[in-house]
Order: C-alpha cells, then sequence, then structure tokens
C-alpha cells in the first residue's frame, strides 16, 4: 500500500505532508508530556520490531497467498495512538530511504494513510470500545478484526483518492476503488488475526508488559467514546457498503468501450470527479503549476494535447539519448577524477 | 517487504560513513536541493518524457562524486519497480490518443504517460537512495533537528535504526530455526507466526530495557548528541543555488529537446 513518488502530483504531496508534518508535530508533544524518558528507547524497539516482523510472512488458509503484519493497529495497542503514530511514521521514513519502498514527497501520503487510520480512527473509536473491560476471547478477536479491516480500507480508500486527484494515473476512480479495497479486506482480515496472535502472547507471558506505557489500551474507557464509536464505526461501515452497492463493475467495459473506440469516454462519476477538481485548485500550493489533465477536462477537451510533428519526437529522442550519454560519462569522468586525487 | 533486507541496511550504512565532497556537505543543504529535485520533478506534466532526461544528472553527479556504486542503488530500484509502476499500468489500455508521430507509428498517449512515470520513479527512487547514502542516518537525524523537525521524531529515527541491527538479526535467526523445523513447507502457518512474532517482541522489549539502563548508566538525558554538527558554509550554499538553478533551467527549457534539435537540424 505504500504510494511512491512517480504517481503523486506535487500539490496533491505537498498538502499530505503538511497533514503529516502537523500531525506529527501534535503526536512528539502529546508524548514528550505523557511519557516519561523510558518510553523512548522502547518505542525505538517496537518500531524496529514492526520492522522486523513485516519480514516474516504466514501462509493464508485456503488462499494460497501469504501476508504479514502491518503494524499500525499493533502499535497502537502496544503504545497508545500518539506514541504509535510517530513510531509508524519513523518506520515508514526508515523504509522509504533505504528500501525505496515508497518515496520522499509520497511519505506524507503514506504517514497518513498507514498511521493516522490505524492509530486515530482504528483504534480509539473501534478497538477500544469492542474490547472494553474484556482482556482476551471474542471481544479482542472482533475489536482487532474489525479495527484492523476498517483502518485498511480507509488507508487504501485514501490511497485511490490521492492518485486520482494526481491524475498521472489513467484509472478511473470507480475501477480503481473497485480493485482496491476487496483486496485490503483480505489484508485486514489477515493483519486482525496476527494483531491478536501477538497481543494473545504477550498477555499470556507476560501480562504485565501490556501495562508498560500509561496510554496502555487494556485500561477502562469511557462510555461516551465508546458510543461515539460505535456510531462512527456505523457510519463507515453503511458508507463503505454503499460504495460496493452502487457501484456496478463496469470499469473493465468502459475500459473495452474505450480501447474499441465505439463511443466517446462515458463521463464517469462526474460530480465526484468535479468536486475533487474543486479541493484540488483549492489545495493547490504552487498557484501557476501546470496540471496534469484531468480525466473530464480531457475528454471535454480533447485538443488540449497537440499533435506534435515527428521533427519534435525525433529532436525529443535523440536529445534524451544525448543527455543520458553526456550524464554517464560526467559521472564517470568525475569518478575517475575522485579516485585519481 | 523481501527477505534479506538485513544485509542491504549494512550497506547503506557503510556506504553513509564514507567520507567524500558530497558527504561533506551540510545534511540541511542535501535535504533540501533533493526536495527541490522532487518537487520540480513531479511538477512536469502527465504527458513529459524527453525533459525530464537532463534532470539524472542529479543523482549521477552525487553519486558520481560520493562514490556510491550504482548497483547498489539498480537492485533497490528493481524490487520497488512493481509497486511504482502498477498504478500507471493500465495507462496504455486506457488512453489511446495518439500524441506523437514518429515515422509510420503514432504513440498514444498511454505510453508516453507510463514511460513518463516510469521516468519519474527512476529519477526520485535513485535520488532519494543517494541522498541517504551519501549522508549518513546520523548526518541525516541531525539535519532534520535543525530544520525543525520535532526531536522525539528524530530521537525514533535514530534509536529505531540502531536497534534494527540488533531485531532484524535476532528475527532473522528465529525464523530460520522455525523453518528448518517445518520441513520446507514455504511460508509459515499463522499458528507458528503468532507465538513466533509474540516472542520476538518480547525479546525485543527485555533488550531495550537492558540498552535503556545502559544509557542511563552513561548518562543519557533524552537527547542523542551528534559530533560536529556543521554550520553552513560558502560551498554549501554554492551547492544548492548552482542545483536550483540548474532545476529552474531544465524545468523552463526542454534541454533535451534543445540538444536533439541542434544535431539533426530541425528548427523548433
Amino acid at each position: 500500500m505504500h504510494m511512491a513518488d512517480a504517481s503523486l502530483s506535487p500539490a496533491v504531496g505537498g498538502a499530505l505532508w503538511a497533514v503529516s508534518a502537523g500531525l506529527l508535530a501534535h503526536c512528539a508533544r502529546r508524548v514528550r508530556q505523557t511519557l516519561d524518558d523510558t518510553q523512548v528507547p522502547l518505542m525505538g524497539v517496537i518500531g524496529a520490531f514492526i520492522f522486523t516482523a513485516q519480514m516474516i510472512n504466514f501462509s493464508i488458509p485456503a488462499t494460497g497467498s501469504s501476508g504479514h503484519l502491518g503494524g499500525g493497529l499493533i502499535l497502537a495497542i502496544l503504545l497508545g495512538p500518539h506514541a504509535a503514530f510517530v513510531t509508524l511514521a519513523s518506520v515508514l521514513t526508515v523504509q522509504a530511504l533505504f528500501f525505496a519502498d515508497g518515496g520522499l514527497l509520497a511519505l506524507g501520503c503514506n504517514i497518513f494513510n498507514l498511521g493516522f487510520f490505524p492509530a486515530f480512527v482504528a483504534y480509539p473509536l473501534i478497538f477500544r470500545p469492542i474490547l472494553g473491560q474484556a482482556r482476551g476471547g471474542v471481544r479482542l478477536w472482533a475489536g482487532s478484526v474489525l479495527a484492523a479491516v476498517i483502518g485498511l480500507q480507509l488507508g487504501a480508500f485514501g490511497v485511490v483518492l490521492e492518485t486520482t486527484l494526481s491524475g498521472l494515473s489513467d484509472l478511473p476512480f470507480r475501477s480503481f476503488v473497485l480493485l482496491m479495497q476487496p483486496i485490503h479486506l483480505a489484508i485486514g482480515v489477515a493483519e486482525g488475526v496476527a494483531t491478536v496472535a501477538v497481543v494473545s502472547v504477550v498477555q499470556r507471558t507476560r501480562p504485565a508488559s501490556l501495562a508498560v506505557t500509561k496510554a496502555s489500551p487494556l485500561v477502562a474507557l469511557n462510555t461516551g467514546r465508546a458510543v461515539a464509536g460505535f456510531l462512527i464505526a456505523a457510519v463507515v461501515i453503511g458508507g463503505g457498503m454503499s460504495w460496493f452497492a452502487s457501484t456496478r463493475p463496469d470499469g473493465l467495459e468502459w475500459a473495452m468501450d474505450k480501447i474499441r473506440g465505439s463511443e466517446a469516454p462515458a463521463r464517469l462519476n462526474e460530480g465526484v470527479h468535479m468536486r475533487l477538481a474543486n479541493v484540488q485548485e483549492r489545495i493547490a500550493f504552487l498557484p501557476d503549476y501546470d496540471f496534469p489533465a484531468h480525466p473530464t477536462a480531457a475528454a471535454s477537451e480533447p485538443a488540449r494535447w497537440p499533435l506534435v510533428s515527428a521533427g519534435t519526437t525525433v529532436s525529443g529522442l535523440v536529445g534524451g539519448l544525448i543527455v543520458l550519454v553526456l550524464a554517464g560519462l560526467a559521472g564517470y569522468g568525475l569518478r575517475r577524477r575522485q579516485t585519481a586525487v | 517487504m523481501g527477505f534479506g533486507h538485513d544485509a542491504d541496511v549494512g550497506r547503506m550504512d557503510e556506504l553513509g560513513r564514507l567520507d567524500s565532497p558530497v558527504h561533506r556537505l551540510d545534511a540541511r543543504v542535501k535535504a533540501l536541493s533533493t526536495i527541490a529535485f522532487l518537487v520540480t520533478v513531479m511538477s512536469f506534466p502527465k504527458y513529459e518524457v524527453s525533459a525530464l532526461l537532463p534532470f539524472v544528472l542529479y543523482p549521477v553527479t552525487l553519486m558520481a562524486v560520493g562514490g556510491i556504486p550504482p548497483s547498489c542503488l539498480f537492485r533497490k530500484l528493481l524490487v520497488a519497480a512493481p509497486f511504482a509502476l502498477a498504478v500507471g499500468i493500465f495507462n496504455p489500455l486506457l488512453d489511446r490518443q495518439s500524441v506523437a508521430i514518429l515515422g509510420a507509428h503514432t504513440l498514444s498517449g498511454g505510453w508516453l504517460s507510463l514511460a513518463s512515470i516510469a521516468v519519474r520513479f527512476i529519477l526520485t527512487v535513485s535520488t532519494a537512495l543517494t541522498l541517504v547514502a551519501c549522508t549518513g542516518i546520523h548526518r541525516l537525524c541531525a539535519g532534520l533537528e535543525q530544520l525543525g523537525a520535532p526531536q522525539v521524531f528524530t530521537i525514533q529515527l535514530e534509536l529505531l535504526y540502531r536497534y534494527l541491527f540488533v531485531i532484524v538479526g535476532e528475527g532473522a535467526r528465529m525464523r530460520r530455526a522455525a523453518e528448518l523445523r517445518s520441513a520446507g513447507r514455504g511460508a509459515l502457518r499463522l499458528r507458528t507466526v503468532g507465538p513466533l512474532v509474540g516472542n520476538l517482541l518480547l525479546r525485543a522489549m527485555d533488550r531495550a530495557q537492558r540498552v535503556y539502563q545502559a544509557m542511563n548508566a552513561r548518562g543519557f538525558d533524552g537527547r542523542v548528541r551528534v559530533l560536529g554538527t556543521t554550520a553552513l558554509r560558502a560551498g554549501d550554499l554554492a551547492f544548492l543555488a548552482g542545483w536550483i538553478a540548474f532545476f529552474a533551467v531544465a524545468r523552463s527549457v526542454n534541454i533535451a529537446r534543445g540538444l536533439g534539435a541542434f544535431v539533426t537540424g530541425n528548427g523548433l
């Protein structure tokens, strides 16, 4: 679910960077206030643990595929939402910097999609109300699986929105939603089950460990929050279901029509696209920046991209080749000089 | 996430500790010029390919001067490619509008935008990896903090990084042991993985406790001190100004097409 720089526009990437940086600053302040400095090394270790646990794949029964722990929910359970968000942000940063998993400008999107939803929606509004006073059993199962599923559904929807707003991918919004949400349903169930497995091992072997932090999840919580949580969960599930209910799987048919050229591209989700376009205009932080053509814009004015003459195409190709050769030579030359010195 | 990353982290760490003119540059300057690079590359319109190519000069120069072997980054690039290209892979099917003519062939917009996404991917990922390989995590964290990142976050990043080697090694040992006992059945069953990961967590927390006590004994007060935090020098500012000027020129003029037109004699 890690997004890459290549599919993002700077407006979307920058906006999500700002949002994630703000959240991070807020969480860092809260961590400072509520946790003593014993927690700081613990957060480092648990971050490294999540990183490592993601390398251990397990088979998903009856599907022939395998999955691994995602980590957002389990971090929130172990550390509380604020420390979990900081920790997950650091895990994603290391993944982006050292493994090319996601990109630097996409980091804001990734932190938001994979960190915000599990830590500030799934954990406090779904996991905790369902778990209640219980310490395990059905409530732990239900809470973990539902929280993981909803957290991932929201994250996957975030990916779809951010990609569509960026306008570099031609995947229609509806097809993309239909591609992403069901896949992440399965992944969410696996993540929930894995979370239960890990939490129960810790509970069984060392119950005291789960009370390490003051923000420990396995403490009493007030009912007002629980009610709010159920309400929001209901809205989310209702909203999610209606998404599935209202969308006919016509994305592929639409694509085939377009390939055959038998009909002008249907304007899918015109309302949604219009609204997204408005949002995009409002969040644009580089006003005179050249935006990629919007799907609807491209449909309404097909002549926007002029037919380029063969001459310019050839010039572009030849010039590009020259640039690459020159850059390679420059690199080689700089390197030789460096070793010679 | 594949397996075998542990060796890779070590490699990046070694590269980050090298000494070269690029490594000696101020981390803030490198971070800022890299952000300028990324924003400029991403700001090109959807169908642009040739104008993106001159930007390859930035990572190539940093790699060459910093002594970073390209093969090391290339492998990571290959691993990450499928994820990045997934969003553009349908473009050739969905966007059939012809945008360029090359002899008898016409090129559809979808292929062009897919090529553009691929070029963007190569540029942005190789640059991000190069930045880390010629800065190192400690200098990077110090730079981030000087740029105003919250201290809790930079300490978290630094500690995560330090523990990574320890816990990845621990996890690799446990996984190997479990696999040896499961007679080569490939992926482990969840029944095995739950306790495995749970125990890894417990071991990690124990380790954190011991490490924390050791840090306390050495006077840890919640801050990680970095030796030799640098002040900005003239060379740093020249580096930043030079690259930003280059990005601005390459953003407004299609250098590649200009060169091509010059060589082939095609007027623009």
